[in-house]
């Protein structure tokens, strides 16, 4: 089976800094990834790195069997032309942590509005299927509402539902909980954790070690650029084998 | 107020004159053809400006630096006099091939187009500025997010970063079509009718100078007030979604709509 997301070697640099030092990782249909780590780690440049928001220094990169951002002709990278970068990108899902939501649009209006300019949807069929969406994610009543009128949580949501508008294959999240208020996080890993039973394949950086153990296939550690460890939620997170891991661990629970 | 030279009579038999009212009509024209290219320009520029292209953004920096550089009026001469320097105007092959079109800028540029195209390409160096302080604006998280989707740069641009740079793009904007509508004055210089040359050809034959300049300030504020009362609306139409905008806005309203004060009641 192609894996849905595949990275060698993969190495990035801004200026003089090195954030990310050959990362290896392979993530299957269907399957839940957690990465976690410090601060500074390299994961969320890792996670844009997926939909070529970040452009690769060195390495490969392939989602679903094909290369992210370049054409290979013999042993050399191409960078593609922007209309084919953005013709990939409609088919992973990303969901930011400062959540991003169209600050002048309704949230149905956040949720067609790529359907509806992008895929050429018919505006009827993408209102209908954007407001079933908005029910699975508990914001039925809300399909008028601007971002500035709802909570983080529910922002969240909305941004969650306007990923999943564009059926993607992939989803991707960055931090998705660290902007929100301590009683707020539930709901949106709630709807996450919805999204792994129907076999949504997820890539999600999180500092929730609850979620990690509970909804993930794979945890995987980050410090420093590179992948310390990777594995079976339980091993990594609870018998971790590394020192850093450890030390980490013992400072977030 | 009382000063009898500033003859009342007079004003008001000339606020309605057909030459003053033509050349009311013309300052009108000349106001919302300049803005409208200044403003497309501006959008152009501003885009410019801001691509990664060094080439692009250095063409657009150009022209701002020199049409913001030099004066409007010298701009206004210099397309008036442009035939004395390029009498015609022809779009052809390189190399000897043939001439595909020509436009004859002797006849082509009348003052009032000369005026336009003076007044539009002096605007949209300004206006360029505006627009780029308005896509500046806009956290760059919205860019990300309309990629993330697969959204082209174009379609992000017009859909998403465009219409919430409004905001800040709108109030000096309101400002720019003001003052425009007092600077288009400067093209009676190159004898355009607009509204001041309509003034001065009455007051040359008349010499009821006072009057007629009186005539033309009491039009300009006319216009300058159905201006900002237009600005308001705008406003308000791209404040969606922002509730402390629209809240203000609101108060706003509600303070210069409050006659309370003038009967000397308290709020």
């Amino acid at each position: 089976m192609t894996p849905m997301v595949k990275a060698e070697g993969v190495h990035k640099r801004f200026g003089r800094l090195e954030v990310l030092k050959g990362i290896d990782l392979e993530v299957q249909p269907g399957q839940v990834m957690c990465i976690l780590g410090p601060s500074g780690s390299g994961k969320t440049t890792f996670l844009r790195c997926i939909n070529h928001l970040e452009q690769i220094n060195a390495g490969r990169l392939w989602v679903d069997g094909e290369l992210v951002g370049y054409r290979q002709v013999g042993d050399k990278l191409y960078e593609l032309p922007e209309r084919e970068v953005a013709r990939k990108r409609t088919e992973i899902g990303m969901v930011f942590q400062r959540f991003n939501l169209f600050g002048h649009m309704t949230a149905l209006g956040n949720v067609v509005e790529a359907p509806i300019r992008v895929k050429k949807t018919p505006k009827d069929v993408a209102v209908r299927s954007a407001k079933e969406l908005l029910v699975r994610v508990g914001l039925a009543d809300k399909c008028d509402a601007y971002p500035s009128q709802l909570s983080g949580g529910q922002q969240q949501r909305v941004a969650i539902a306007r990923a999943l508008a564009m059926n993607p294959k992939l989803m991707l999240f960055d931090e998705p909980t660290s902007a929100l208020d301590p009683e707020l996080v539930g709901e949106v890993l709630d709807v996450m954790r919805t999204l792994a039973e129907i076999g949504m394949t997820m890539v999600v950086v999180t500092h929730e070690i609850g979620f990690a153990r509970g909804a993930g296939d794979v945890a995987v550690f980050m410090d420093d650029g590179v992948v310390v460890e990777s594995g079976d939620p339980q091993d990594v997170l609870v018998n971790p084998q590394h020192e850093r891991t450890k030390a980490f661990l013992s400072k977030v629970l | 107020m009382q000063n009898k030279r500033f003859e009342w009579s007079v004003i008001r038999q000339y606020m309605t004159d057909p030459t003053i009212l033509r050349g009311l009509v013309t300052t009108l024209e000349l106001t919302a053809l300049s803005m409208v290219i200044g403003i497309v320009l501006g959008v152009l520029l501003a885009v410019m400006r801001l691509s990664p292209n060094a080439l692009v953004s250095g063409l657009a920096w150009l022209y701002i630096w020199f049409f913001r550089g030099t004066p409007v009026l010298v701009q206004i001469l210099f397309w008036f006099n442009i035939a004395a320097v390029y009498p015609r105007f022809g779009v052809g092959l390189p190399f000897g091939g043939p001439q595909l079109t020509h436009l004859n800028f002797t006849t082509l540029i009348t003052p009032f187009i000369a005026g336009v195209l003076a007044l539009g390409l002096n605007e949209g160096a300004y206006m360029a500025e505006i627009v780029r302080a308005g896509l500046i604006s806009v956290d760059e998280g919205q860019t990300e997010a309309a990629q993330a989707l697969g959204m082209s740069r174009l379609l992000t641009m017009r859909r998403i970063v465009l219409p919430q740079a409004m905001r800040v793009i709108v109030p000096p904007t309101g400002n720019e079509t003001i003052s425009m509508l007092k600077t288009s004055s400067l093209v009676s210089v190159i004898a355009v009718v607009e509204l001041l040359y309509a003034a001065q050809i009455i007051y040359a034959r008349t010499y009821q100078t006072i009057p007629l300049l009186i005539v033309a300030s009491l039009w300009y504020l006319i216009c300058t007030t159905v201006l900002s009362i237009g600005q308001y609306y705008v406003e308000r139409h791209y404040a969606r979604g922002s509730r402390a905008q629209q809240a203000a806005m609101l108060d706003f309203w509600r303070n210069m709509t409050d006659i309370r004060p003038f009967f000397g009641l308290r709020r």
